[in-house]
This record gives C-alpha cells, structure tokens and sequence, in this order.
C-alpha cells in the first residue's frame, strides 16, 4: 500500500468553505473558508477545542450537512453523489449498535439496505469481523459485549460496504484511556492492511499524533483551520513512539496552534 | 414472600371494609322489615341480615363470588344464563375491536411520524376523538353500523360490528400515542448512520423505527386491551341488552337485582386481568426474541 503515496489522489478536497446554520440567535458560522485537501491513503485528524466545526467539517464530508458556500468535493464528486457511489463509511463517538440485532447482524445492516445477497452479506461480516478482531462473537448482543467491543463492531460495521474512505468521529471518546490506546493501535493496523483514507476528529493531542500523516489544528469562532501539519512519521508505528523526539515535536507544534487558536479571541 | 404478605395484607383489609360497608349500606332495609315487624334487632340479627338479602345496596362478597361461580359453572356454556358464554361474546368483540384499533394506531402513528402535514390535519382529532362520552358516542354508532348493515356484508352479527367499533375506537389511541413515541426514540445519530447508508424511508421505518418501538407498543397494548374490554361492555349497554357482560350488568340494574350487576363485574375485571396478562407473556416472548436482557 505503501506505493500509493507516490500515485497520490486527491480524494478529498474542500476549496473556500463556508457553513453557516441558522440558529434561533442569529446565524453562527460553523466553517469559515476552509481550505484541504487530502490525499488517496492519508491519515487526517482534525483537531480543536468544541465549536471548532471538525465534526461539522466531517459531517460535510459524509453529506450529512451541506456547506454553504465554496466546493467541496469527495473522490471528484458532490459528497451527496459520493455518499450513493458508497465512498465513505462512518463511525460515530457511540456505536450505536441495534439493541435488537445480534453483532454479526448489526454489521450486516448496511448490507441489507444496499442489497447485497444474503451470501454476501455472510462472507463479508466475517471477514470485517476478523478484521476488528471480532471474530466468534457475531452472534452475541451488543450488551454482552464491553464498550471497546463494541466500537470495534461499529468500525466493522463502516467497512462490510468496502468505502475507500473511513469517516470517524470521537470514535474513542467515551472509552478510557488504556482501552483508547489499544483501539488506536489496531485503527494504524486496520489503515495499514486496508489502505482506506481515513478522516478522525478527535481532542487529544497524542492520538492525533499518534494516527495521523495530516494533523488539522482547527480553532472556533468562526470554526476555521490554523494550521495544517504533514507528520513525518514513519508509517508503522509502535505504541512507544510517543516517546521520540518527534512525536514530541509534532505534539508541541500542535498545542502551540490550538493555543493560537484560542488567543485571538 | 414479603411481596405476598403485602398483598394478601391488602386484600384482607379489602374484605374487612367491603363487609363492613355491607352492614353499613344494607342495615336500613333489616331495620326496616323489623320496625314493620314489630321486633327488636340486636347485632346478630343486623349481620345475618345484611349478609343473604336478594337485592341489597351492597352485596358482600361471598353473595358476588357465589353468583360468579354459579353463573361459570352451573350452566351449559352455550345457555344464555352461563356467564362464561357472556364472556366469550364480550371477548370476540373486545378481540376484534382491539385488533382493528391496534392496526388503525400504528398506521396512523406511522402517517403522523412520516408527515408533518398528517401530524398537524390528524392529531387534534385524535385528541379530540377522546375527548368525546363513550356513552354518548355508542348508540350512534350501533344505530349507524345496523343501519349500514356492515355486518350482513361480512357475515357477522351488526352487533358485533357495532361493538368492534366502540372497543376499536378506546382502544386506538393509547396505541397511537405509544407508537409515536416509540417511532421517534431513535437519536440523530441513528438516523445519520441509516442516511449515510442512502437508506429509503421506508427501509428507515423496517429497520430502525419499527424495531425500536415494540416496546412503546406493548405498554400501549396492555392499555388498549383494557380499554377495548371497556368499549365492548359499553357497546353492549345501548344494543338492546341481549348477551354479553354489558347486557348482564344492564339487565341485573333494570331487574333490580345488584348480585347480577356485581358478578358480571367481577367477571369482567377477572377477563381484563387475564388479557393483560396474555399480552404480557407475548410482550416478553418477543423481546427476549429481540435480544433484551433478562
């Protein structure tokens, strides 16, 4: 996978967005002129304190808001038309797992929807299964599971449709610490075997260092990016590489541009 | 069993006060028949003659369970005296009734939940429609039902088509409430995930929206059962008192004969009990089918 650095794609490329919502107080710009682009394979973390728009700037992307001003383009595409070409899948901060269906059909669910055959929709749930590390556990509710688990069946769930694009969104928020840090080293694992682009919001400074080829520092009011750093670290990462000169650089670089951020308020 | 003493504590202090009160209620008539009688009455004559009288202001509850078993037990089931064939007539209807008030609530719930224009054009009626005596509504629509003579066209009985009416029209709303409810308890954050996917609207109500409202339906459900039960004993008062619970209660009042009126109740609050417990056990057989925790 390592070659598609050099064949680099434009997959996603946002140019002058705006997003304004239109709020019972007025109206509150979101994302302010908002230039990115990102290439076939990266790794992009948006980063910011709330009211940054990275989840916005996220939810644009998967067209699940719509900027209003600029272009935005995913694959070459409105994200609209991307979304029915099925190029991304998303995972949000909860899982959101259907209480009611078994794992190995809560993964299937989107399989379902976009009808594939039910020989399909098997052969593919146990090999993103596998992929998560879930494997012998497709027919256990979601209660039975941790909250770890749980997340891992919501990423599987985002890949059974094989979009070149994975979109998450605080998918570790709500887990602890030493459950965050192994997920994230099988989100590395799981990019590195897929190759998919992946775009992650997250407000933790080391996992985005951690994940990331691509760190995007956003700041709010109105929500805009500050700056944009490429990591110039190594592809594999084991977990003690957040103790290297680099990574220590990089997550310096990244405070002092949410603090940026922040001062010219 | 704490849990049982409690409940047999309050069961007894029910007896107690209900004999209580039937001395109460029923002394006057014993004082009555002694004063024309000429004779004195001391306790034990007050209590013996409170307890057996044919058409007391009270009667106490062995009078009521006596006629209760007499009227399950004593006769054939299909003769017009067993109450047991009282009940089935009331129950085909409340059955019926609550079948057609059931599929009339979720479809509504479903055009609400689907269509602003539904919600605001249908809701207010709704509302409204239960805002409206029962007793005022039914003998219009048996009057309705027998004169559309939709009962000849499906081969039933217009009474019992009138009766469906009523328990269906009790019955529909807690249900429509309920599914509206349920229909709308999925977060954004669902509706998101089913929207990346391109998924159609009715596929979001298949999946998602249907599913995560069954357990609002079985709350409505255990109320519109009750409910329906209601409505097809009221549908019987008005349809010229011929079977039914209903009609036993209205025959028991019109002959003066309160011993009648109180068995068909009991019976009828003995039927309610019953179906909620049916519902009940279905209610946990599906969702245990669905996966929640026992």
């Amino acid at each position: 996978m390592k070659d598609m650095q050099h064949t680099a794609r434009t997959v996603i490329e946002a140019k002058g967005v705006n997003l304004v919502f239109e709020t019972g107080d007025g109206p509150v710009q979101a994302l302010k002129d908002v230039n990115l682009a990102v290439q076939k394979g990266d790794f992009v973390s948006f980063i910011g304190p709330s009211g940054c728009g990275k989840t916005t700037l996220l939810r644009a992307i998967a067209a699940l808001e719509h900027p209003t001003g600029g272009s935005l383009t995913v694959n070459g595409m409105t994200p609209e038309e991307a979304r029915k070409k099925r190029a991304y899948g998303y995972v949000f901060q909860a899982a959101g797992l259907y209480p009611w269906r078994t794992i190995a059909r809560n993964v299937s669910l989107p399989l379902e929807i976009m009808g594939f055959s039910k020989s399909e929709q098997k052969e593919r749930v146990e090999r993103v299964l596998a992929l998560v590390e879930l494997s012998g556990f497709g027919n256990k509710f979601p209660w039975q599971l941790s909250g770890g688990m749980q997340q891992r069946a919501s990423i599987a769930r985002a890949l059974a449709f094989d979009a070149d694009i994975l979109l998450m969104d605080e998918p570790f928020g709500a887990l602890d610490e030493i459950v965050r840090d192994r997920l994230n080293e099988e989100v590395l694992k799981l990019w590195a075997r897929t190759g998919k682009t992946i775009g992650f919001v997250t407000h933790s400074i080391p996992e985005a260092v951690y994940l990331s080829t691509k760190i995007v520092v956003m700041s709010p009011r109105p929500g805009r990016i500050t700056d944009v750093i490429e990591s110039p670290l190594p592809r594999v990462r084991p977990l003690d590489i957040r103790d290297s000169r680099e990574f220590i650089e990089i997550a310096h670089r990244v405070r002092e541009g949410l603090r940026a951020g922040h001062s010219d308020e | 069993m704490r849990n049982a003493g409690a409940i047999l504590g309050v069961l007894l202090l029910i007896l107690v006060l209900w004999y209580l009160g039937t001395i109460w209620l029923n002394a006057a008539w014993v004082y009555d028949q002694a004063a024309r009688a000429g004779t004195e009455v001391g306790w034990r004559d007050l209590v013996f003659g409170t307890m057996a009288q044919e058409r007391p202001v009270l009667p106490p509850p062995h009078q009521v369970l006596g006629e209760l078993w007499q009227g399950v037990t004593s006769y054939a089931v299909t003769s017009k005296k067993s109450l047991v064939y009282h009940g089935y007539v009331t129950l085909t209807a409340t059955f019926w009734g609550f079948v057609l008030g059931t599929g009339l609530g979720i479809v509504m719930a479903m055009g609400i939940v689907r269509s602003r224009t539904l919600d605001l054009g249908l809701m207010p009626w709704a509302i409204i429609s239960q805002t409206v005596p029962i007793v005022a509504i039914a003998p219009m629509i048996v009057v309705l039902s027998n004169s559309l003579g939709l009962g000849d066209q499906l081969g039933v009985s217009n009474r019992l088509v009138s009766k469906t009416i009523i328990a269906a029209y009790l019955s529909y709303f807690p249900v429509l409430v309920g599914m509206i409810k349920g229909l709308r308890s999925p977060d954004p954050m669902q509706l998101d995930l089913l929207h990346t996917y391109g998924a159609s609207v009715g596929q979001g109500f298949a999946k998602l929206r249907l599913p995560a409202s069954v357990p609002y339906l079985f709350a409505s459900l255990k109320v519109g059962i009750a409910a329906s039960l209601v409505g097809a004993i009221v549908g019987e008062l008005p349809t010229g008192a011929v079977e039914g619970l209903g009609a036993r209660m209205l025959v028991g009042s019109q002959f003066g004969s309160p011993v009648m009126v109180w068995a068909a109740l009991f019976a009828a609050a003995i039927l309610a009990g019953v179906l909620i417990l049916v519902v009940r056990a279905i209610e946990s057989v599906v969702l245990q089918g669905m996966g929640v925790r026992s």
